[in-house]
C-alpha cells in the first residue's frame, strides 16, 4: 500500500510503497499502475512503476500537485487481485563472445563457470519493473551467492540483447546501450519489437521469465 | 517521392523531427521526447498557421542546409538562429519569427544557433513523416519516431504535402531571455547529501558541459559530497530531475532521458525554467535557487500566460 506521498518537482507524484524489494510490496505498486491507469485520468502524463514507487508526472496545466494527490489518496485497490501474468523463456547464449565478464564473475563470485551457469538457468525469475531504455526488464532474484557488483567503469556500448548481473537482478539490453552490469550472454530474441504499437514490450512487470540456455550455432540459426 | 521537398545538403549537427512528443510510455521504458523548447516549437507553427501540433524540424548549434524543390511555400524559423535564404537571384540574411516565401531550386542555411542551442523550422505545409505512439518525435537512442529514428543525414530527401496556398506573411517581435539562476524544488533524496554540498549546490556556480545532449544537461562543478549512499533502489525519472552519480557531478533529465535511474536526485528544476535551461549551450555557468512548490506553481502559471500571449499575438 502506498505509505506516503510527495512532490518530485512541481509536475509529479512520488508515491512511496516502503523501502524493501520484495514480490508484495512490488505486486501492490503493479496493482496501483493497472488501477490508474484503467481511470484514464486525463491530466496525467505518464505513471512508472519501479521495485517500490510509483511516480505519476502530469500536465502542470491542467492539475495541481495537492488536488491529483487527493484523487490519488482515495484510489481503492484489491488487495487480493490476482494479477494477469506470463510465464516466458528466453534463450541465451553464454558462450564467447556473447559472454563478455566470466572471468570477472568467476572471480569474483569465487565460483566456477559450471557452477555459475548452473546456479543462473536453474531458477525462474520475476519482473519487477521494465525501462531505462525502452523495454528493458529488470528481474530478480539471484541467488546471495550470485550477487556481484556493477562494473568499475561502465561500458560505453553494451551489445544489443546482452544479459547483465548486478546484484540480485538481471537484466535484458534491448538496444546497444551504455551500461556497468556484468555481461554473461546474450539473447537471440527479440525482447522489445516498436512494430508493435500496442504490446512492443515481450516482458511486463508481474511476469515469470525463464532462461533456456542455447549453444552458439542453436543462437547463429535462431529465427 | 512527392512533388515538394526539401533535399538535406547538409544535415547539421542533430537534425531531427519533433512534434509535443509522447506520453503514457514511461513505463514501457520510452521516454516523452518532443520539443526541447516547447515555447519556441508551438511559436514556430502558429506562425505558419498550422497545427500546433504538427512536427517541425529541431536543429542544434548548426541546423541543415535544405535545398527546396517545389511550388511555392512559406516557412519560418524560430529561436535565436543565424540563416540565410538563397535563391538564384539573391541571398538574404533571414530573421526568426518572420515567414519566408520560397520557390522551386531555393535554398534554406542554417549557419547557426547564437548563445543558445536549439532552434526550429516549420512550413505552411505538412512534412510527410511516420508516427509512432501518436507522435512522430525522433528518439535517436532508442532508434523510435520519424525519419527511422535517426537524426538528418546529407543527401535525403523530406517530402511535403498540404502546401497552404492562401498563406499571408507573419512576423512577430520576440526575443529569448536567457537565464542565469535555474530555480529548482528540493529533490526526493536531499538528505543523501552533506551540508557543504548542500551549500556548494546553492551557493556555487556550474558550468555546462560538452557531454550535454537531449538526455541531459551535465555539470560541471564543486563535486557534490554524499553521506548516505551514491545508489537509490532505481525508480521512475520525469524531465528536470537532477541526479548526482557517485563522482559528484549533477545531472539534469532532459527530454530523451532513460525512465528509469537510481541516482539520488538532489533536486528538480521548476516547469516554468525547462525551455531556458535546455537552451544554455555548453561552457554556460548557472547558478541555484531553492523556492518551494506553490511559488513554483504561480511562476509556471505566469510562464504559460506569456507564452499564450505572445501566441495570441499571432
Amino acid at each position: 500500500m502506498i505509505k506516503n506521498i510527495l512532490n518530485l518537482g512541481d509536475a509529479a507524484l512520488y508515491c512511496d510503497f516502503g523501502q524493501d524489494i520484495n514480490r508484495e510490496i512490488n505486486s501492490y505498486v503493479i496493482k496501483y499502475f493497472n488501477k490508474i491507469q484503467q481511470l484514464k485520468i486525463d491530466s496525467i502524463n505518464n505513471i512508472t512503476p519501479s521495485y517500490n514507487k510509483l511516480i505519476i508526472s502530469f500536465d502542470l496545466k491542467k492539475i495541481k500537485y495537492n488536488d491529483l494527490k487527493n484523487l490519488i489518496e482515495k484510489i481503492q485497490i484489491d488487495k487480493d487481485e490476482t494479477l494477469n501474468k506470463k510465464i516466458l523463456e528466453i534463450p541465451i547464449c553464454c558462450e564467447e563472445p556473447y559472454s563478455l565478464d566470466f572471468y570477472r564473475l568467476e572471480e569474483k563470485l569465487k565460483l566456477s563457470k559450471e557452477q555459475i551457469l548452473k546456479n543462473f538457468f536453474n531458477k525462474k525469475y520475476f519482473c519487477y519493473m521494465t525501462g531505462f531504455i525502452a523495454g528493458m526488464p529488470f528481474l530478480g532474484d539471484l541467488d546471495e551467492n550470485m550477487r556481484v557488483q556493477r562494473l568499475e567503469t561502465p561500458r560505453v556500448k553494451v551489445p544489443k540483447g546482452s544479459i547483465g548481473i548486478t546484484e540480485q537482478f538481471a537484466n535484458i539490453y534491448t538496444f546497444e546501450s551504455p551500461g556497468g552490469w556484468n555481461i554473461i550472454g546474450n539473447t537471440p530474441m527479440k525482447v522489445f519489437d516498436n512494430s508493435k504499437e500496442d504490446k512492443p514490450n515481450l516482458i511486463n512487470p508481474g511476469d515469470t521469465v525463464i532462461f533456456k540456455e542455447i549453444n552458439k550455432e542453436e543462437y547463429l540459426n535462431y529465427e | 517521392m512527392s512533388n515538394n521537398y526539401f533535399k538535406v545538403i547538409r544535415s547539421g549537427i542533430n537534425s531531427t523531427f519533433q512534434d509535443k512528443g509522447r506520453s503514457n510510455l514511461y513505463h514501457l521504458g520510452i521516454p516523452f521526447s518532443g520539443a526541447m523548447d516547447t515555447r519556441n516549437y508551438l511559436l514556430a507553427n502558429k506562425l505558419v498557421e498550422t497545427d500546433l501540433n504538427n512536427p517541425v524540424i529541431e536543429f542544434a548549434y548548426q541546423g541543415p542546409l535544405l535545398k527546396y524543390i517545389g511550388e511555392k511555400i512559406s516557412f519560418t524559423i524560430t529561436g535565436d538562429v543565424s540563416f540565410k535564404i538563397k535563391s538564384k537571384t539573391s541571398e538574404i540574411d533571414g530573421n526568426c519569427y518572420e515567414t519566408y516565401e520560397i520557390n522551386n531550386e531555393d535554398e534554406i542555411d542554417i549557419l547557426s544557433t547564437n548563445k543558445s542551442v536549439y532552434g526550429y523550422l516549420s512550413l505552411s505545409g505538412k512534412f510527410d513523416v511516420d508516427y509512432q505512439w501518436g507522435s512522430c518525435s525522433t528518439n535517436t537512442k532508442s532508434n523510435i519516431g520519424a525519419n527511422n529514428g535517426k537524426k538528418f543525414q546529407n543527401g535525403q530527401i523530406i517530402n511535403i504535402s498540404k502546401i497552404n496556398k492562401n498563406f499571408n506573411k507573419k512576423r512577430i517581435n520576440y526575443t529569448n531571455t536567457k537565464i542565469e539562476k535555474i530555480r529548482v524544488i528540493k529533490g526526493t533524496n536531499f538528505n543523501y547529501f552533506s551540508e557543504i554540498a548542500i551549500n556548494n549546490f546553492f551557493k556555487k556556480e556550474f558550468k555546462i558541459s560538452k557531454l550535454s545532449d537531449r538526455m541531459g544537461t551535465r555539470l560541471e562543478g564543486p563535486k557534490l559530497e554524499n553521506i548516505n549512499s551514491t545508489n537509490i533502489k532505481s525508480e521512475g525519472l520525469i524531465k528536470g530531475v537532477i541526479q548526482v552519480p557517485g563522482d559528484g557531478n549533477p545531472i539534469i533529465m532532459l527530454s530523451d532521458h532513460g525512465t528509469i535511474g537510481g541516482y539520488p536526485k538532489i533536486g528538480v528544476v521548476i516547469s516554468a525554467d525547462y525551455d531556458r535551461l535546455v537552451q544554455l549551450p555548453s561552457g554556460s555557468k548557472i547558478k541555484f535557487q531553492q523556492i518551494d512548490l506553490s511559488d513554483a506553481e504561480t511562476l509556471f502559471k505566469m510562464y504559460e500566460m506569456e507564452t499564450q500571449n505572445l501566441l495570441n499575438q499571432i
